[in-house]
């Protein structure tokens, strides 16, 4: 390189190991749980569940503090569905996972070894505690008569839903509105997998594509989340109705404006599972696999129930919840996306991948 | 590179410093970019080619691209007016004009795009007075704009700031009393000054436009083919777990920008060369 008397080379070398060790000391830090008498677990959320897990840890925290002696805090972590998975897929150290649908927890199991394949059979329910469906949320009166799914296409009616390529919450709204379709079409929707009635399934398919590409021509906007859109709606007066989880329209009604919006519930939608579960790698390489484990089974508790109720999501396990907090939620019929689009992975394949249907309505 | 390493500085601790920068460079810059390039080099070209010329990404790249270069240049001729004014006079307020300019910087983007959508949607303070002009603003491509002009703006304010501080105002008043007109003093005295710091102004207002996500998804509308910029087309990819395709539209919106602010900084080597 370079001959001079002043050894150049060498401090310049020295500069990059310093910098370099500034760097590693600034780095450190954070690390270590489960010494002791206390015990910190991470639980890796989506959005909308902000205020449930805000209380159910508390009362967890208390349970297990008097069941075992030992105090626990829970960390909590929100964000879109699927960035919390990418987190998690990256390295972020969750010790459990409750998010909007199986197919960001299945694409952790694709793309890293952190749990097993069969990890939505450990827990009951397909591992949801708790269940939602996709409603409307109209302005006051319902100027627009909106009462179903077909209401939703006519004339200039305008309809606020997210992005389905980037919004969980967007791709039932999708799913909800298409097997609507195939519901009226078929009457029952277990023909789905009757061979002999294949010719109308394709025909009911069609008409349900049809149905979607038209509701879509009704959306102005497309947020990239669900919160997005609900102050498009909500705060920006834009559209007519907006397609909402039933505990996102909910809140917008209470904390938003009883005067202002009303809830409409369609005669048929979908059944939104939320699962939930344990990350086993991470659990054992922190120790804290029985207090993860006991943490989401205490969401199947009576206590567990009744705050998901409060909190407006469907719990499965009605019978532990006071009558009261029950009457709230309306009967709808629902169907879910196993029995209806053959699981999450089909679904996204089909649907909401680049070339997928979903794309197709947007072809020029 | 060689010829610069072989000259002696008279000052001290060179070798010291430059292992520092290179450090530093290396770590926060050309490592995260470096992993980048080479997750899209495990794409196979047929693929990238595919990712990077499909119809609605390619719109994606006009709508950033153009939206940025708009956005800048409306910067630049607005910029120039605020940092003139806080520059050349005094008036009351001043001092609270000169803070404010630097509010977009220190706002979450989050929370400028959802204020600016608030404020531009049909039914906000300005957006119930431009709809039945005709004029959506909300939800459209002019939303866009109006979001990148807001988060470009500092940039160009305070690059000019010092570089009109710099300008002897004696300069203009030779000018004046040597018989040129207001606008001959502009351009031949003025402009050229500071013409360097406006286009690095203009190159930052410009490369922040290209990056920024977080204010323009609120106002924009995100439809497909329309309003969709580039880096919502990165998430959109990332949501499905396609890291390839993600990296293939950064490495291009990459190289791009990089192309463009190259060219912007031969310009201002130009112009200052032009000037001596």
């Amino acid at each position: 390189m370079r001959s001079g008397k002043t050894p150049l080379g060498c401090s310049l070398w020295i500069g990059i190991g310093l910098a370099g060790m500034a760097m590693g000391l600034a780095g450190c830090g954070g690390g270590g749980n489960a010494d002791g008498q206390r015990i910190e677990i991470l639980n890796v959320s989506y959005d909308p569940t902000r205020e449930l897990y805000k209380q159910f840890n508390e009362a967890f925290a208390q349970h297990w503090k008097d069941s075992t002696g030992t105090e626990v805090s829970i960390r909590m972590s929100h964000g879109g569905a699927g960035k919390q998975a990418r987190a998690v897929i990256d390295g972020l150290e969750a010790d459990v996972m409750t998010l909007a649908l199986a197919y960001d927890i299945d694409a952790i199991h694709e793309k890293t070894d952190l749990i097993p394949q069969d990890w939505q059979k450990r827990l009951p329910h397909n591992s949801c505690p708790y269940t939602s469906t996709i409603v409307f949320l109209v302005r006051k009166g319902n100027p627009k008569g909106i009462h179903d799914w077909d209401d939703l296409v006519k004339g200039d009616v305008s309809v606020i839903t997210p992005n389905p390529k980037t919004s969980g919450g967007a791709r039932w709204n999708y799913l909800a509105a298409w097997g609507y379709v195939l519901q009226q079409e078929l009457g029952d929707l277990a023909v789905l997998d009757d061979p002999q009635k294949a010719e109308a399934v394709a025909k009911a398919q069609e008409k349900a594509r049809r149905f979607v590409t038209e509701l879509y021509r009704h959306v102005p906007v497309l947020d990239s989340g669900a919160r997005g859109s609900t102050m498009t709606f909500v705060k920006n007066g834009m559209g007519d109705v907006l397609l909402a989880w039933e505990n996102e329209a909910f809140l917008a009604v209470n904390e938003l404006g009883p005067d202002q919006f009303e809830i409409v519930v369609p005669s048929v939608s979908i059944l939104a599972e939320p699962p939930v579960t344990v990350v086993d790698k991470m659990v054992d390489k922190h120790g804290t696999r029985e207090v993860a484990e006991a943490y989401l089974k205490y969401l199947y508790s009576e206590r567990g129930q009744a705050l998901a109720a409060k909190n407006y999501y469907r719990p499965v396990a009605p019978s532990k919840v006071p009558e009261e907090d029950m009457q709230r939620f309306p009967d709808v019929q629902r169907f879910s996306v196993d029995d209806v689009f053959g699981g999450w992975q089909k679904a996204q394949q089909m649907h909401f991948n680049d070339g997928g249907v979903f794309d197709e309505i947007y072809k020029p | 590179m060689q010829i610069r390493v072989l000259q002696r500085s008279v000052l001290p601790g060179f070798g010291l410093t430059m292992g520092v920068t290179v450090f530093y460079l290396g770590l926060i810059v050309l490592l995260p970019l470096a992993a980048l390039v080479l997750k899209s080099a495990t794409v196979p070209w047929q693929q990238f080619w595919d990712t990077v010329c499909d119809p609605r990404v390619m719109a994606s790249y006009r709508l950033s691209f153009g939206a940025s270069l708009i956005a800048a240049a409306v910067n630049a001729v607005f910029g120039f007016i605020v940092a003139w004014v806080l520059v050349r006079y005094s008036f009351p307020g001043r001092k609270l004009v000169d803070a404010m300019v630097d509010l977009p910087f220190a706002l979450p983007t989050a929370v400028s795009g959802i204020a600016l959508t608030a404020l531009y949607a049909p039914g906000g303070w300005l957006g119930r007075w431009l709809t039945p002009l005709g004029i959506p603003a909300a939800y459209c491509r002019l939303g866009v704009v109006i979001a990148l002009t807001f988060i470009g703006m500092p940039f160009v304010v305070r690059t000019l700031q010092p570089a009109l501080e710099d300008l002897d105002p004696e300069l203009e008043e030779a000018a004046a009393s040597l018989g040129a007109s207001r606008l001959q003093t502009f351009r031949r005295v003025l402009l050229p000054g500071i013409l360097p710091a406006l286009l690095t102004g203009f190159a930052l207002a410009f490369a922040r436009g290209l990056g920024e996500y977080g204010s323009v998804v609120f106002i924009a509308g995100n439809m497909p083919m329309k309003t969709e910029i580039a880096p919502l087309l990165i998430i959109t990819k990332l949501e499905q777990y396609d890291y390839a395709g993600a990296t293939a539209i950064a490495v291009v919106m990459l190289s791009a920008s990089f192309l463009l602010l190259l060219a912007i900084n031969m310009l201002q080597w130009w112009s200052r060369r032009h000037s001596e």
